[in-house]
């Protein structure tokens, strides 16, 4: 157990290197093998995670460059331990329902180098290491997008990678800049994001670099204005990328807000609030909005994740326990449930190559296997209680009542108008009567989109009843943070606001 | 009457200069092997190259006690010491990729090799004194060979770039000439460490005729780096030439060039002369953003790069605006890391090239050629992608790390708005080396036939490519004993 961190990190590389050797009709196979594995690990760590502490366990420290403060340091704690398994859990799904043929050899090495970065941004400790996954993380969902995507795949290919990489050119600086800083209050260097913990900013720093890390954060959740590249990417990428994409990593956003920017500035976070919790309440409402207008079913499912990272934001700006718990749990729930929407809207490309709702409609009678999972998870993406879908959600919004009545109250409806869109989608394409004679003798879910989908719709209830144990490991990590922001906080205004936001009804 | 003069021996610490003369005595011997056998193949005078650089690099390593000899006019102090083994491990590297596969009438001429290692041995005597006419004297003898190295490649083309280089090259040694003789009557001397004490104690007045100096000198080191707006040729010359040449010319002659400006404005950085600052600054920003703006629209592979090289010399010109022991040392940082990841990436193309112009009327190595080069080509692409990737200075590839110190460098010293520009720059950059990426991993094919990108590959030309990927990829776990080293050597210099 004493290396598991690296293990995970780096067994899907090697594997992957392996499998440049195997052939190319079980590549597939191998993939799947190695994923599952990867995904037996995690589960392990889980397993041998103690979830009584909320400090970083299994941690490695090994000194990468010790006169710069450059380190390779892993460790997990609550925040990121459960997504950590859910990026191995979606590219073990994903790899199951893959179906693609063309370069499928290059296609799967490529997933698990993706599978790689993934994890090892969810791990890092340290702020250079971070980075390097962070970046890294680029290049396979380039080459996926840009080799197996459709129609205008080049193009939406590089959008996403350029605009992703010059959003993250400012943080580079941001890190740099934090690093003297840390250098010039301690004589050492360090990137080590524990160390960063400990250190108290001036608010003026504060401020500009958060706008330094925000801008790079902002672009990966997307959050409004800069979410234009997501939409496009997803159009175009196969089912495979648009499921990783969706389900992990827009979470390395919204993880990396929790991470870095509130606690590293617990005052500037306090003092961009509103500004960032009312473009927020913009995402969760024109998102929707936008959704509702799509006639492509994959676009209604891009749109509807932006609207739900919203609801992440928030939570997240909430900064007390249940809303940056629930936040975190959204995530999660949004990758499951995402992810398998987005796998359905492949199942119903791969037989149709199309994707526009218009061409459907009483899919319902021809499919009913297909039409009964898809309505489970799209009542998980709407919400509902009892599905995964609803904690989140519930906890996100309840944790920002605390902080605005008004702006939770926007927010709020655009769970009614994802509601609007979801149904609408399902009302057009698999109510009615069949009218397009192309429709009539579709096939039904075969046993491999089975397999990947039931774990899923499994999850979705499980979780949706039954919440609780990974709530409680989550708590516990969020409430040291946030105690670790009181204890930061420079301006009274902030530990008066943090006092108020983390007491009941706010009082003592 | 005069005194009689004595000159011990030991004073003159000749020892200073045996690299350079293993070298030549290596080159001379070369020409008389020539003259009494004939038919000497290409694997003799490269393996015989290669065994005298590393005997110069024996030497160079040799090297210790005082760091000045010859009449004070060498100087071989740490700076000098890294420089002159960057020098050398790519003109190592740089050798052997004449053994390619193909045959070219250049690797069968001696003087190929003989001018070769003069060439080194004018680089060496450029970082290896403070003296500005030795400093010339190096440079002169550097570029002339240098210039007939690329007219021995016998295309039209290169004629061109030779005669464009040449040309270029002639005027830039006039503004050298002209910086030195304003300096020397500004000071009465001619070496840059008296140059510096004068100036410093007349608080560099008067004003006008420093700023001459200065801006003629810049001109003539702007040439050699490849400065913008001095920066004309390069893309034409490196087009001319062979493409491990061209691959040479982007590190060697410029880490020449680097020291010399290191050493030159360091007289004017150390006592904060707020001018000479914003110029460098304001060379910085134009030089890597033009750059890149024009590499952007490149359609062929060597131009880009070539392009690509400028912004690189633009981008390590911030460090020595900013001067200091940091941001020294992360020039050699930045530039050793470099010097493998471009070679490699030259080697790239040298493997790849046909005798005919197969895909394109003028170019070479147009991006069209690259098509869908993953799918007949697997290795060859992905060796070529992460060379790209590492030029773009994603990480952890052994760029990204130079990049990350530079730039931090840049931040410790204050100027936040210029690292902002570099990062910006360096994500205009990265568009520019994906489309080689979007060209070989997502268009389809253009032809079946993987071997045309392996026409001109032979076993040491993979060796090469093998070393300069090794260094690239695995640079995470070299930087710490580069960066120490380079420190140290730098700290010791006096930097």
């Amino acid at each position: 157990m004493e290396h598991i961190l690296s293990l995970i990190v780096f067994f899907p590389l090697i594997a992957g290197l392996f499998g440049l050797v195997v052939n190319k009709e079980n590549i597939k196979t191998f993939g799947i093998a190695v994923a599952l594995v990867e995904f037996i690990f995690s589960i392990i760590l889980w397993i041998g995670f103690d979830s009584t502490n909320a400090g970083y366990q299994f941690v490695q420290y090994v000194a990468l460059i010790p006169q710069f403060g450059v380190s390779y340091y892993l460790g997990v704690d609550g925040i990121s331990l459960f997504l950590v398994v859910l990026s191995t859990l979606m590219t073990l799904i994903s790899l199951v329902g893959l179906n693609i043929k063309k370069d499928i050899k290059n296609l799967v090495i490529t997933i698990l180098f993706l599978e790689m970065t993934l994890v090892g941004v969810f791990l890092s400790l340290d702020m250079i290491l971070f980075y390097i996954f962070w970046e890294l993380s680029l290049i396979p969902m380039l080459y996926i997008i840009g080799a197996w995507g459709s129609g205008q795949r080049v193009y939406a290919a590089i959008k996403f990678f350029l605009y992703t990489f010059a959003g993250s050119a400012l943080m580079l600086v941001g890190i740099l800049y934090l690093g003297y800083q840390y250098y010039l209050a301690t004589g050492t260097w360090s990137f080590a994001v524990p160390d960063w913990y400990l250190l108290v900013l001036p608010f003026n720093t504060q401020l500009w670099l958060f706008g330094a890390f925000f801008l790079a954060f902002a672009v990966k959740v997307p959050m409004f204005p800069f979410h234009t590249w997501l939409p496009y990417a997803h159009g175009q990428a196969p089912t495979i990328g648009s499921v990783l994409l969706a389900a992990v990593m827009l979470k390395m956003g919204t993880y990396a807000f929790i991470r870095f920017s509130l606690p590293f500035f617990p005052d500037a976070s306090v003092y961009f609030l509103y500004p960032v919790a009312i473009v927020a309440t913009i995402m969760v409402i024109y998102a929707a909005m936008v959704a509702y207008a799509q006639k492509d079913m994959k676009q209604v499912i891009a749109y509807s994740s932006i609207s739900h990272m919203g609801i992440i934001i928030l939570g997240t700006f909430a900064m007390n326990a249940e809303g940056l718990t629930g936040s975190i749990f959204l995530m999660l729930s949004h990758g499951i449930v995402s992810g398998a929407l987005f796998m359905l809207v492949g199942v119903i490309y791969d037989r149709r190559h199309t994707k526009l709702m218009s061409e459907f409609g009483g899919l319902a009678t021809v499919m009913p296997r297909y039409a009964a999972i898809f309505g489970v998870l799209m009542m998980a993406a709407v919400g509902l209680p009892l599905t995964i879908g609803f904690v989140g959600e519930f906890l996100s919004l309840l944790g920002f009542y605390r902080v605005s009545w008004i702006i939770t109250l926007f927010a709020g409806s655009g769970i009614i108008l994802g509601a609007v869109y979801m149904l609408t989608l399902f009302r057009k394409s698999f109510f009615g009567k069949v009218t397009n004679e192309k429709n009539k003798n579709l096939k039904d879910l075969d046993k491999r989109e089975f397999t990947a989908l039931i774990p899923l719709v499994a999850l979705v209830v499980i979780l949706g009843v039954y919440p609780k144990p990974i709530l409680s490991t989550i708590d516990l990590s969020v409430k040291k943070m946030i105690n670790l922001m009181e204890r930061k906080a420079l301006l009274p205004d902030t530990k008066e606001f943090l006092v108020k936001v983390n007491s009941i009804g706010g009082t003592k | 009457m005069l005194d009689p003069i004595t000159v011990n021996i030991a004073s003159l610490n000749l020892a200073l200069l045996t690299p350079m003369a293993v070298l030549a005595f290596g080159a001379l011997a070369l020409i008389c092997i020539d003259l009494f056998v004939k038919d000497l193949s290409k694997s003799f005078f490269v393996m015989f190259t290669l065994l005298f650089i590393l005997l110069d690099f024996t030497a160079l390593i040799g090297i210790n006690g005082p760091s000045r000899g010859f009449f004070d006019v060498l100087l071989v102090d740490g700076m000098s010491t890294l420089a002159q083994g960057v020098i050398l491990i790519s003109s190592a590297l740089f050798i052997i990729t004449a053994l390619s596969n193909k045959p070219f009438k250049e690797f069968k001429k001696a003087e190929y090799y003989a001018l070769f290692m003069f060439m080194i041995i004018g680089f060496q005597f450029m970082v290896a004194t403070d003296n500005l006419v030795l400093i010339f004297l190096g440079l002169e003898t550097a570029s002339l060979s240098l210039y007939t190295l690329i007219a021995l490649h016998n295309r039209n083309k290169a004629f061109e770039a030779a005669i464009k280089y040449f040309t270029m090259g002639a005027l830039a040694a006039g503004f050298f000439a002209m910086a030195s003789l304003i300096l020397y009557t500004l000071t009465g001397s001619i070496e840059l460490s008296v140059i510096s004490k004068v100036l410093i104690a007349r608080n560099f007045a008067p004003g006008a005729f420093v700023l001459a100096g200065v801006v003629f000198m810049l001109i003539a080191l702007g040439f050699k780096l490849s400065i913008v707006p001095t920066h004309t040729w390069t893309p034409d010359v490196y087009e001319g030439s062979s493409a491990p040449l061209a691959g040479y010319m982007s590190v060697v002659p410029k880490i020449a060039g680097l020291v010399v400006a290191i050493r030159f404005f360091d007289i004017f950085l150390s006592s904060q002369i707020v001018w000479v600052q914003n110029i460098l600054i304001f060379l910085a920003v134009i030089t890597m953003t033009l750059a890149n703006i024009t590499a952007l629209v490149q359609e062929d592979v060597k131009r880009m790069l070539a392009f690509s090289s400028i912004a690189h010399a633009g981008f390590v010109l911030t460090a020595i605006m900013v001067g200091g022991t940091q941001a020294n040392s992360a020039i050699f940082l930045y530039w050793i890391l470099f010097m493998f990841t471009n070679i490699g990436a030259f080697t790239m193309l040298w493997i790849a090239r046909h005798k005919r112009n197969l895909w394109d009327t003028r170019y070479q190595h147009p991006f069209a050629k690259f098509s869908g080069m993953v799918k007949v080509s697997p290795m060859m692409a992905t060796i070529f992608g992460i060379f790209m990737f590492t030029l773009a200075g994603m990480p952890p590839f052994s760029v990204f790390w130079g990049k990350l110190y530079l730039i931090s460098s840049v931040v410790n010293s204050g100027h936040v708005v210029l690292a902002v520009i570099m990062v910006t720059n360096s994500a205009i950059a990265v568009y520019y080396y994906m489309k080689l990426i979007v060209y070989m991993f997502m268009k389809d094919p253009i032809t079946e036939d993987g071997n045309i990108y392996e026409a001109n590959s032979s076993t040491p030309i993979k060796v090469i490519v093998g070393i300069t990927l090794f260094f690239t990829v695995t640079a995470a776990v070299f930087v710490q004993p580069i960066l120490s080293f380079v420190t140290q050597m730098i700290q010791s210099s006096g930097y």
